[in-house]
């Protein structure tokens, strides 16, 4: 501050030291303020953001995407988008999924397609696996004509001199390993008089350039190939040809015109593979599954299921993720319950005694807090299992027959239990720092005032002591709610959370969307918990120890 | 404090004293009845021997021979406990002996009140008792688990049970087998080695990034402090599959995953609620005009930091990091996922030991860690009052 209104000469707004208006200059430094704070916490932001946020945030989007079926047999999908969805498919879409699934196959990506699939439709797994080794056949009749016509249709170079351009069978056959191949380009004019042909001998040559690092002047076309040239021998006319081996092509075209020749329709090769191809539920699926996104994770983490008339309540007796939420709810809510319960005494006790007694009792609860928590999983093992320490106890006493112990662990008892010890110290500890504010004069003077014990309880320190409940509970709940360890150790198969069955989906059944669907809508819960908490309580607010 | 006393006591008059300890005595007879065979016998047993204890104590001889009383009962509980159950029913009888010469007099001759008001009623007296017993009974419950596993960790067999041996305190029965197996195996070396080489590189990061925020976040005039505090505090509150199974995939995908870089930023993030919220908690009570009098004289904000700030909130961000330690110490549901098998951490064995229910080195391990966590505690306990006497509170 300045001597701006020294004499009152001078008008106008205060001025800074430096000269500069006083209102700007503190602006300024307010600026400077909070960016000196902003550049202290920036580091750690960016840290967190990076290393937790990003990885859930990427977790979260599993659960909606769905890119594989519409990568893996791009065709097929946009096939079937035409289609109504009433009765079989058209012949085209046989023909697509023949192509897509022939080459999903070769890069043996047709199994997680049916893995993903198989979530949605029992079946579709081992029908795509043997798809997989049962496509060859199709092609197989076709090559082996090809074959007995002539042996240089099952040979590589003349495949390759048929459809390659010649700048590039020359580059290619200069080719050694080790460097880089030229990139596989066709003849100009093949794809107008062969066009599958070409569109699948490229699939070829740039798959075995590619992802095999093969060389295609020494690789035999695949059966597709041969499929897609009866395709096009079939349709069109090539008596005007005048390319590379156009003697061999002309033999081949009036090999397919003969009516000897042998042909199988995609739809009867498909049968022949498996008739589960004939009905239309795969199709359904296939077609209800085609878009990049999808709600169908969601649906089925809360027993529904996606059906072209959409979402629809999965039948009674394949609920279970429901059951799972609710009894994860139940729990939590027990557990939250039960640490009140016993977490208020204590509590109350540890605020109202010297303050000597209250630091070594402190301890007793803060030492819990401390103890791995493996430890004490480990040690309510020890204790509830049916030869441990409470069984053992009690047969000794008399009160259970040595034949008769008691099941304590591998159930919900158990996990509430040990739960209830995991997450006391988490309960007891807001509580108290609560209750030790409560001056005890309230208490005297409501007595002084006639009230009873009870009413005093009731009507004077109980009111005073919610927020401290509030705050606990609210804490033990959104802890328990999402716990893993335990209810893996001692809560066998009736005592676990949701938690298990992500961690059964990730680990196990490898179904990433549905864990990652679960997760979600455990994560929203988590949230809103959260948030509350921060409304009521405050994060800055918690204390630890 | 524990001398005064705020009522005078005196004798009680015998119809109080003789049913309370019979009932006492027939309380205590229902357990060691029912352990023997009969119920109803252990009750009237009980009843007639705590009534005739205290006509004795009260009548016959008072309080003048009060130790020579408590004593011989404390020597005849534990012989008869010995005929009736060798040597840890002589253990049970010398306890029941001190526990019952104790509260014999205690009852007859009053002592209750004397730490009591005087115009309590005798409803709120027994209250009072009533409410300490189960107060007693949650902190027996919130230790015993603790207590049950040390003695279990030196079973000479390989079971999760006290073996008759154990119980008969047969030193036979006992044996360092499990330390040495967790001191001499492989696997448990390797673990432990593997947590202390992830634990404490995570503690540094967190401590080190967490304070510089925990610093900034305590200045006035922070944009958005709500929210950036909610997000650095998440990593506490984000339920832990979750945020495994998310940095799995994530680093997977940037190629951290099973990697020790992977295991000690994962650890390092979780530890990191904790050092904000007790270095937060001990810059509350921080002296700003203490900054502002070294600016004042000329020092800049680096020595400033260092010379004034730093000491002054040294237990806090020691604190914060024991914290941070023992969070990544403890950790093993990120591990699980993170980890692989090369970085098995000493939580992941102990996990997957549980699981398959191996061999009670766990209960060797469990051991040497609560040994720790006392220790840890301690430490806190005595940071917290040094923090606290730092900056001027009264410690409690």
């Amino acid at each position: 501050m300045t001597d701006a209104t020294g004499d009152g000469s001078q008008s106008g707004p205060m001025l800074a030291a430096d000269g500069t208006p006083l209102k700007k200059s503190l602006a300024r430094a307010l600026r400077m303020q909070k960016m000196r704070a902003l550049m202290l916490i920036a580091p750690l932001l960016l840290f967190v953001l990076v290393t937790f946020i990003a990885p859930i945030a990427d977790m979260l989007f599993r659960s909606v995407e769905n890119q594989i079926v519409s990568d893996t047999i791009p065709n097929t999908t946009a096939v079937l988008e035409e289609w109504d969805g009433e009765g079989l498919p058209p012949e085209a879409a046989f023909e697509a999924a023949y192509y897509d699934i022939f080459l999903a196959a070769e890069r043996k990506e047709h199994t997680k397609l049916g893995t993903r699939l198989n979530y949605e439709l029992t079946g579709a797994s081992s029908l795509f696996r043997k798809s997989g080794r049962g496509l060859d056949d199709i092609g197989e009749v076709y090559q082996d004509q090809f074959k007995d016509l002539d042996r240089d249709w099952d040979e590589a170079e003349p495949w390759a001199e048929l459809m390659g351009d010649p700048a590039w069978l020359s580059a290619q056959a200069a080719w050694t390993k080790g460097e880089r191949q030229p990139a596989f380009a066709l003849r100009d004019g093949v794809s107008d008089i062969l066009p599958k042909t070409a569109r699948e001998y490229a699939v070829f040559a740039r798959y075995q350039q590619t992802e095999e690092n093969k060389s295609p002047l020494k690789e035999e076309p695949w059966t597709a190939v041969h499929t897609a040239l009866y395709e096009d021998l079939k349709a069109g006319d090539l008596s005007g040809y005048t390319g590379p081996r156009a003697e061999m092509l002309k033999a081949a075209d009036a090999l397919v015109d003969s009516p000897d020749f042998e042909t199988i329709t995609f739809q009867a090769g498909f049968e022949d593979i498996d008739e589960d191809w004939l009905a239309p539920d795969i199709w359904r699926t296939i077609k209800l599954y085609s878009s990049s996104y999808t709600s169908g994770y969601f649906l089925n983490s809360v027993d529904m299921q996606l059906t072209p008339d959409g979402p629809e309540a999965r039948p009674e007796n394949e609920r279970i993720y429901m059951l799972l939420f609710q009894r994860t709810l139940f729990m939590s809510l027990v557990i939250t319950f039960s640490c009140i319960l016993l977490g208020y005494p204590v509590a109350y006790i540890l605020s109202n005694l010297p303050s000597r007694t209250a630091n070594l009792l402190m301890i007793l609860v803060l030492l819990p807090f401390w103890t791995s928590l493996l430890v004490r999983t480990s040690a309510w093992k020890v204790m509830l299992q049916q030869q441990g320490v409470i069984n053992d106890v009690l047969v000794w006493l008399g009160l259970v027959a040595d034949d008769a112990r008691l099941a304590m662990i591998n159930n919900q008892f158990g996990t509430i239990v040990a739960m209830t010890h995991i997450l006391l110290p988490f309960m007891i500890l807001p509580m108290f720092s609560v209750m030790s504010t409560i001056p005890h004069s309230y208490v005297r003077a409501a007595k002084s005032l006639g009230a009873t014990n009870w009413t005093t309880f009731w009507r004077v320190y109980f009111p005073q002591s919610v927020p401290g409940i509030g705050a606990g509970s609210i804490l033990v709940f959104i802890l328990s709610i999402g716990y893993y360890i335990t209810p893996e150790i001692v809560g066998g198969t009736t005592g676990t959370f949701i938690s298990n069955r992500i961690a059964y989906h990730i680990s196990s059944s490898l179904n990433w969307g549905l864990a990652a669907a679960l997760g979600a809508i455990l994560l929203a819960v988590v949230l809103l918990l959260y948030w509350a908490y921060d409304k009521i309580v405050g994060i800055d607010n918690v204390k630890l120890g | 404090m524990n001398d005064v006393v705020l009522t005078p006591v005196g004798k009680k008059p015998l119809s109080f004293t003789l049913p309370v300890l019979a009932a006492a005595g027939g309380f205590a007879g229902i357990f060691v009845g029912a352990a023997n065979g009969s119920v109803l016998l252990g009750i009237l047993i009980g009843a007639v021997v705590m009534a005739v204890i205290g006509f004795l104590a009260a009548e016959m001889l008072g309080e003048a021979q009060e130790k020579p009383v408590r004593w011989g009962l404390i020597v005849l509980f534990g012989i008869a406990g010995y005929l009736f159950g060798g040597l840890p029913g002589a253990v049970v009888g010398l306890l029941f002996g001190w526990f019952f010469g104790w509260f014999a007099y205690w009852i007859a001759f009053g002592r209750y009140r004397a730490k009591l008001l005087p115009y309590l009623t005798s409803g709120q007296v027994l209250w009072h008792y009533g409410f300490r017993v189960i107060c007693g009974a949650i902190f027996v419950f919130l230790i015993t688990p603790i207590i049950v596993v040390m003695p279990l960790s030196f079973n000479a067999e390989n079971f999760f049970t006290f073996t008759p041996e154990m119980l008969r305190f047969d030193p036979a029965g006992y044996s360092l087998r499990h330390y040495r197996d967790f001191l001499t195996n492989p696997e448990w070396t390797r673990a432990v080695k593997n947590s202390l080489l992830v634990a404490p590189v995570a503690t540094i990061i967190s401590v080190s990034l967490g304070t510089l925020a925990a610093i900034g976040l305590s200045q006035s005039h922070v944009p958005g402090k709500r929210a950036i505090m909610a997000i650095l505090i998440s990593p506490m509150i984000v339920p832990l599959i979750i945020s495994a199974t998310g940095m799995y995939f994530f680093y997977s995908k940037i190629g951290l995953q099973g990697e020790y870089i992977g295991i000690v930023l994962a650890h390092a993030v979780l530890g990191i609620p904790f050092v904000i919220i007790t270095v937060t908690a001990t810059l509350v009570g921080f002296d700003r005009s203490l900054t502002r009098a070294a600016a004042n004289m000329g020092a800049d904000p680096v020595t400033t930091f260092f010379r004034v700030q730093m000491p002054l909130i040294l237990p806090g961000v020691i604190s914060g990091g024991l914290f941070a330690f023992i969070t990544s110490f403890d950790e093993v549901v990120v591990v699980l996922f993170v980890g692989s098998s090369e970085w098995q951490t000493l939580p992941w064995q102990m996990f997957t030991g549980l699981r398959e229910q191996i061999s009670p080195t766990i209960l060797a391990a469990a051991t040497i860690l609560v040994g720790i966590s006392i220790l840890l505690l301690a430490s806190v306990e005595m940071l917290r009052r040094r923090s606290e006497r730092l900056r001027g509170m009264s410690p409690s």
